[in-house]
């Protein structure tokens, strides 16, 4: 299987990452590579075998329903870029 | 073709906000209304290092859902990432479920329509599953960037997707309302629509009738009132059965509705769709339930809307409608219950009629919910005892029933007695005393006992009225009934 530089194209846009076109080559030959380890691993026969989420054969654990986290906005907010009246700054979203 | 020759076919993806008193995966208030970001923990706003921690008693109201419905709820299920870049979205990925749902199929019987049109269908539901709501973002001018609060970020939400098995908005609007219902029921869901506790997605298509295959599909998301999901499937279906007729095509897409004009507009086409890019979260092993578990949930589960509704009918002789309606909403149902409970079960059927009429009538007056009206069930228990005993006539309970509502007669359960004694309401039952007024009320109407005694059955009435006012409605009317046409047979 070979992506084509379109696909890569798509994957960076979705990851937002930019990509030049030398870096679009670089990564579409290490995704072939990733793609050719999937068709390998894809040509075993996993008839009857329950897929596996975690590597682990464990139940997640749970916490109790309790607030026990205090206001701390102060502290967080101190590492961010720009904040007013109590919310986080970014560029204009509009859908 | 004509209008008539389309089906509509409708599928709703509803996101019920769970009542818990903290997040899905960290330990931060879900409470509404607090000042931005205040309720925004490390895990919430996706510092490096943090894991999530699963929340029981989300799980459990997923349990409490799926067991209403009848659904299989799974031994095993997982997590997974959903992954799209939005400034609301901290983590890059909103955590919630996949594959492996935690509440599978199920199904909700809805009635749809009034009176004689009125039916009963059963809504088959593909899943619910778990997962974490994202913030909000705020897109007032701040300096020409938007601001984020995060507080809602990881508020639960139990995802709840029906089949396409609805064909009109009417259908559309009962299964909403039932579900909104039964949310509330079982107490895993406030409901409340205007702070987003209970939205809705309108999947809609159509197809010519008698056509198998689907039509495609345009998604309206978030709907967050009944009136706005009816409309926006109204201007939709209509939208497409023109384009239809006109040659066109559907495309499949994702539309907002905008209540000021009424109609829907395109948010994204099939080729923005949001490729999401779905893996299991590497953060969280697999929730596993246990058979106990769901026992305990099953044992501590109110009597559903469905088994209430067959109570009311085999035990206290009530319509399937009256029963229909009784049961609601978890608040009338307890009211309804309460009354019965306090007045005795023979006298279920007047407290049904007074629930449904005048009750209900005065709270709609005066936009009053159940819970909070003036008249407790107790009291009202206390009038249609005297009712039942015939201390009262129906008419005289309704001056009672005014009398309660504005307070008088006290708090107590008595409150009715103290109303009948005060005002000298009491029902006259002496037959002395009626036929005395019958006497009196002949003497004066000799024109309507001719008439009578000719035949005409209306000058009966006449004279029963007339018996009534004279005593002010306070006279048994049965009893009016029955000595009158004795004396005029005589």
């Amino acid at each position: 299987m070979s992506l084509s530089n379109e696909q890569v194209g798509h994957v960076a846009r979705l990851a937002r990452i930019a990509l030049t076109e030398a870096e679009t080559e670089a990564t579409r030959r290490k995704l072939d590579g990733i793609f050719g380890l999937i068709e390998q691993m894809q040509a075993v026969d996993t008839t009857g075998v329950e897929p596996m989420s975690h590597p682990q054969e464990l139940a997640t654990r749970l916490r109790e329903d309790a607030v026990i986290e205090t206001d701390r906005r102060a502290a967080f907010q101190a590492a961010a870029p720009q904040t007013e009246a109590g919310l986080y700054l970014v560029p204009k979203v509009i859908e | 073709m004509s209008r008539t020759d389309w089906e509509v076919v409708i599928g709703l993806e509803v996101h019920s906000q769970l009542n818990t008193a903290s997040k899905i995966f960290s330990g931060a208030s879900t409470a509404f209304g607090a000042e931005p970001n205040v309720q925004a923990s490390a895990v919430d706003i996706a510092l490096p290092g943090v894991l999530p921690v699963l929340n029981r008693g989300a799980v459990e109201r997923a349990i409490r859902f799926g067991l209403a419905i009848g659904a299989t709820v799974a031994p095993k299920s997982v997590f997974a990432r959903k992954n799209y870049f939005y400034p609301d979205l901290p983590k890059g990925y909103q955590i919630s479920q996949f594959e492996l749902p935690v509440v599978q199929g199920g199904a909700i019987t809805i009635r749809v329509g009034e009176g004689d049109k009125a039916y009963e269908k059963t809504v088959q539901l593909t899943r619910a599953h778990l997962e974490e709501d994202a913030g909000k973002s705020l897109h007032e001018d701040f300096h020409g960037m938007s601001g984020i609060d995060l507080n809602r970020a990881g508020t639960p939400l139990l995802e709840i997707v029906s089949e396409p098995d609805m064909r009109s908005s009417a259908e559309a609007v009962a299964y909403a309302r039932a579900l909104h219902a039964l949310v509330r029921w079982i107490d895993i869901c406030d409901g409340n629509m205007q702070e987003g506790s209970f939205r809705c997605d309108a999947n809609v298509s159509v197809r010519p009738r008698g056509q198998e295959k689907f039509g495609t599909r345009r998604e309206i998301k978030n709907l967050n009132s009944f009136r706005f999901l009816q409309q926006a499937i109204d201007y939709e279906v209509q939208w497409q059965i023109e384009r239809l007729e006109d040659g066109g095509t559907i495309q499949q897409a994702t539309v907002l509705f905008d209540p000021d004009s009424g109609e829907t507009r395109m948010m994204r086409s099939k080729e923005d769709a949001h490729d999401y890019r779905y893996f299991p979260d590497p953060d969280l092993l697999p929730l596993v339930i246990s058979e106990e578990w769901i026992a305990r949930v099953r044992g501590g589960m109110p009597e559903l809307p469905e088994a209430m509704k067959a109570r009311f009918v085999a035990d206290f002789g009530l319509s399937a409608y009256d029963a229909t309606t009784l049961t609601a909403s978890k608040e009338v149902a307890a009211y309804f219950q309460a009354t019965v409970d306090a007045a005795g079960k023979a006298n279920a059927k007047l407290c049904a009629n007074w629930v449904m009429g005048e009750l209900a009538a005065r709270l709609n007056k005066a936009e009053l919910d159940i819970a909070a009206s003036p008249v407790a069930p107790a009291q009202l228990a206390g009038m249609v005892a005297r009712i039942a005993d015939n201390t009262i006539s129906n008419a005289i309970a309704k001056k009672v029933f005014e009398a309660l509502w504005n307070g008088e007669g006290g708090d107590g359960a008595d409150a009715a007695d103290q109303v009948i004694d005060c005002q000298g309401l009491k029902q006259v039952t002496d037959s002395g005393a009626i036929e005395g007024l019958i006497d009196e009320v002949l003497a004066a109407n000799p024109k309507s006992v001719e008439e009578f005694r000719a035949g005409k059955e209306k000058a009966f009435n006449a004279l029963v009225g007339q018996v009534m006012k004279a005593s002010k409605g306070k006279a048994n009317p049965g009893q009016v009934n029955e000595l009158l046409r004795r004396k005029l047979q005589a």
